[in-house]
């Protein structure tokens, strides 16, 4: 193979890692922000993700919605299952040891999964085409509008993100509850509001990811979010869990390395890799890529 | 953790086990018999079991309107196997030991059916797999013996690939292939298996062979190095869910080359996922086609689509056949003693079913003609018939 053949499989395989990686990182950002304020591994993200795919589904098919009120509903939908979760699962349980909450997060992961497939039966559903997909060819390279459609939303929702949490009240109340939840009830910042605030938007996030998944595959089951929420949550590690830039920049670089290894190397190797990643990470530089000693959280 | 939840499974499986025994299965009363259908009623084929039991459902449905088998009627047990191959065999154990069924028809898929054959052979009940392509359904890898309590009413999988090559090679004139195999399934590795000695036999050449899991759901990166491969055919062995994204991606990708495929890819749903125009100018191997116009075949798709509003696909067909087969065995044997009707099926010859012919070989498996089927705007149109 001539070098510039295989820099332009080189280009491509970047392209589809990196729209690949903007899902990761959306629902890392849900991840890292739920860890940031209670130091809590929700491994019921993923099934929010599943959650919000099946609510854009219902928008999309049932409601007739467009793309953007589809998300929004989605969005909105998520949101409210995720203050839900922590009022009924986890508030309860926050003065509980770290690993009894863990395993509450594992059964509330079961619940959702189950119940989805009692309600929309296990079989796969296929979202209408609501966004065809235009393919573009730049030369011997190939991206579709959907890719660039995933790309752009992260981008715009990570900015938004960035937005409440640095430059809001709210988001200054989210980043002094994470520095010391009881010093900030002392200055008169409601805790409780503040942790549901942080969970639906977190739950928001992945429900987003979940919608533009279900158009990018055009597949959507009750089981979809176990392997992504895997997968995000190696990115939040990778990036330094509770750090907001730390989800995106992990996100992205694990779905470009998902891409080289699957182009490059063998598809077989492909999980292997992400795997890989986290345990160097967790052995080598266990506070993720962005973290510090004094770690900046949310 | 995910290996955590998996635990978490098997243990609540265990109990749910555990508290099943303990109600004792009730006794077959003395009008009807029962059939056990260990069948794919969720997970990722869960289109599969669907379709078998719908079908199983409407044979025994006519096998009772006249008078049933030896004065009996005929009743379908359902047990879930989940689509997996561990679920398969807890299945056939409650069918066995619980429901008391004097033989069983599933599972389709071929890793599920090879899982569960070591229950029902210690159990010497008969077990038919209507759409397990795999040899070693039927045949014990270990020794080469075949398990003799184990049959099945497809082709196997040598022939459904042995034919994709020839018709990859003669019809299509493809002379580089690539290959993408479901890797979590035996089903698709056989076939691919096949597919790639007789491409080669046939003149042809392998430019890349690359591997996926089920649930997968990004094939594109896998789908640009085969497409730097400058392959002349795809040929994708796997079941619909994958190979229906599959075929979308890589066509967004720009790879037009012709896509080929087994009967996993038979599936109301693939048009669906794949998108119409996707799915156009690809081919699958199967082994029946709802065209066929033979007359018991016109007078089965008349009777199923009154009953279900749907055309039997490939599923439904291969399940109906073997609830008769069944039924003709139990005729032949003039008996409900599951060892009886073990013999009786061994002997079936030339026994009339909607995909054809069935005479069972010394390994069990039927020799019947295979048809390919052509994608054309979502529609599966006949393309052409192979015979053995």
């Amino acid at each position: 193979m001539d070098m510039g053949s295989l820099l332009h499989q080189f280009i491509q395989q970047m392209i589809n890692g990196i729209s690949l990686g903007s899902i990761y990182a959306l629902i890392a950002l849900g991840y890292t922000m739920i860890y940031g304020i209670i130091k809590l591994i929700n491994f019921a993200h993923g099934d929010i993700y599943m959650v919000g795919a099946y609510l854009g589904f219902i928008a999309t098919t049932y409601l007739g919605f467009g793309f953007l009120p589809a998300i929004i509903f989605a969005m909105l939908g998520a949101g409210l299952a995720g203050i839900i979760i922590e009022r009924v699962a986890y508030r309860p349980m926050r003065n509980a040891p770290r690993i009894a909450i863990l395993i509450t997060a594992i059964g509330v992961s079961f619940f959702l999964e189950y119940t989805m497939m009692l309600i929309a039966s296990p079989q796969p559903r296929t979202f209408p085409a609501i966004f065809e997909a235009t393919v573009y060819h730049l030369g011997p390279l190939v991206v579709n509008s959907q890719q660039i459609l995933i790309l752009v939303s992260a981008l715009v929702l990570m900015v938004a993100l960035s937005y409440i949490v640095n430059k809001t009240k709210a988001g200054m109340a989210m980043r002094a509850v994470s520095f010391d939840a009881d010093a900030a009830q002392l200055m008169g910042i409601n805790v409780d509001k503040t942790i549901s605030l942080t969970f639906a938007l977190g739950s928001a996030l992945a429900a987003a990811g979940g919608v533009l998944v279900g158009i990018y595959y055009n597949s959507i089951d009750p089981l979809m979010g176990m392997m992504p929420g895997m997968k995000a949550f190696i990115a939040a590690v990778l990036g330094g869990i509770g750090i907001i830039p730390g989800a995106m920049a992990g996100g992205l670089i694990l779905g470009v390395v998902e891409a080289l290894v699957s182009g490059f190397i063998s598809s077989t190797f492909r999980d292997a890799a992400s795997f890989a990643i986290l345990i160097l990470i967790l052995l080598y530089k266990p506070t993720g890529l962005l973290g510090k000693n004094v770690r900046e959280k949310v | 953790m995910k290996r955590l939840k998996v635990f978490a499974v098997m243990a609540a499986a265990m109990a749910l086990t555990i508290a099943l025994a303990g109600c004792g299965g009730k006794k077959a009363d003395g009008d009807t018999v029962k059939i056990g259908g260990n069948l794919e009623m969720t997970g990722g084929s869960a289109s599969y079991g669907a379709s078998a039991k719908n079908a199983i459902e409407l044979a025994l449905k006519q096998i009772n309107a006249k008078g049933g088998v030896n004065g009996k009627k005929l009743a379908l047990v359902v047990a879930d196997n989940k689509s997996e191959a561990t679920e398969a065999t807890n299945a056939m154990q409650k069918l066995i030991s619980q429901d008391k069924v004097v033989a069983v028809i599933g599972p389709n898929l071929s890793s599920a059916a090879i899982a569960a054959t070591a229950v029902n052979a210690s159990a010497k009940i008969a077990a038919i797999t209507p759409m397990g392509t795999n040899p070693n359904v039927t045949v014990d890898p270990a020794n080469g013996k075949t398990k003799p309590y184990n049959y099945r009413t497809c082709f196997i999988d040598p022939f459904q690939g042995t034919v994709m090559a020839n018709f990859a090679t003669k019809e299509l004139k493809a002379k580089k292939a690539a290959i993408m195999v479901d890797n979590s399934s035996d089903y698709a590795k056989g076939l691919a298996q096949f597919f790639k000695e007789n491409f080669v036999k046939n003149g042809g050449q392998i430019v890349a062979e690359e591997f996926y899991l089920q649930k997968d759901t990004d094939f594109k990166a896998t789908l640009t190095k085969i497409k730097a491969a400058n392959p002349d055919l795809l040929y994708i062995p796997g079941y619909y869910q994958e190979v229906g994204m599959i075929v979308k991606q890589g066509r967004e990708m720009g790879l037009t080359i012709p896509m080929a495929g087994g009967d996993g890819w038979d599936s109301a749903k693939l048009p669906e996922i794949a998108g119409k125009n996707a799915l156009n100018n690809t081919f699958f191997s199967s082994l029946y086609s709802p065209d066929d116009d033979s007359k018991l075949n016109k007078d089965f798709v008349a009777e199923y689509q009154k009953a279900y509003n749907a055309r039997p696909d490939v599923f439904a067909a291969l399940a109906y056949d073997s609830a008769l087969l069944l039924a003709k065995a139990m005729e032949d044997a003039k008996s409900f003693d599951p060892a009886k009707i073990n013999e009786a099926l061994a002997k079936v010859n030339g026994f009339q079913g909607v995909s054809g012919t069935v005479t069972f070989n010394a390994q069990h498996n039927p020799v019947k003609s295979a048809v390919i089927i052509e994608h054309k705007d979502g529609k599966q149109t006949f393309k052409t018939k192979i015979n053995p």
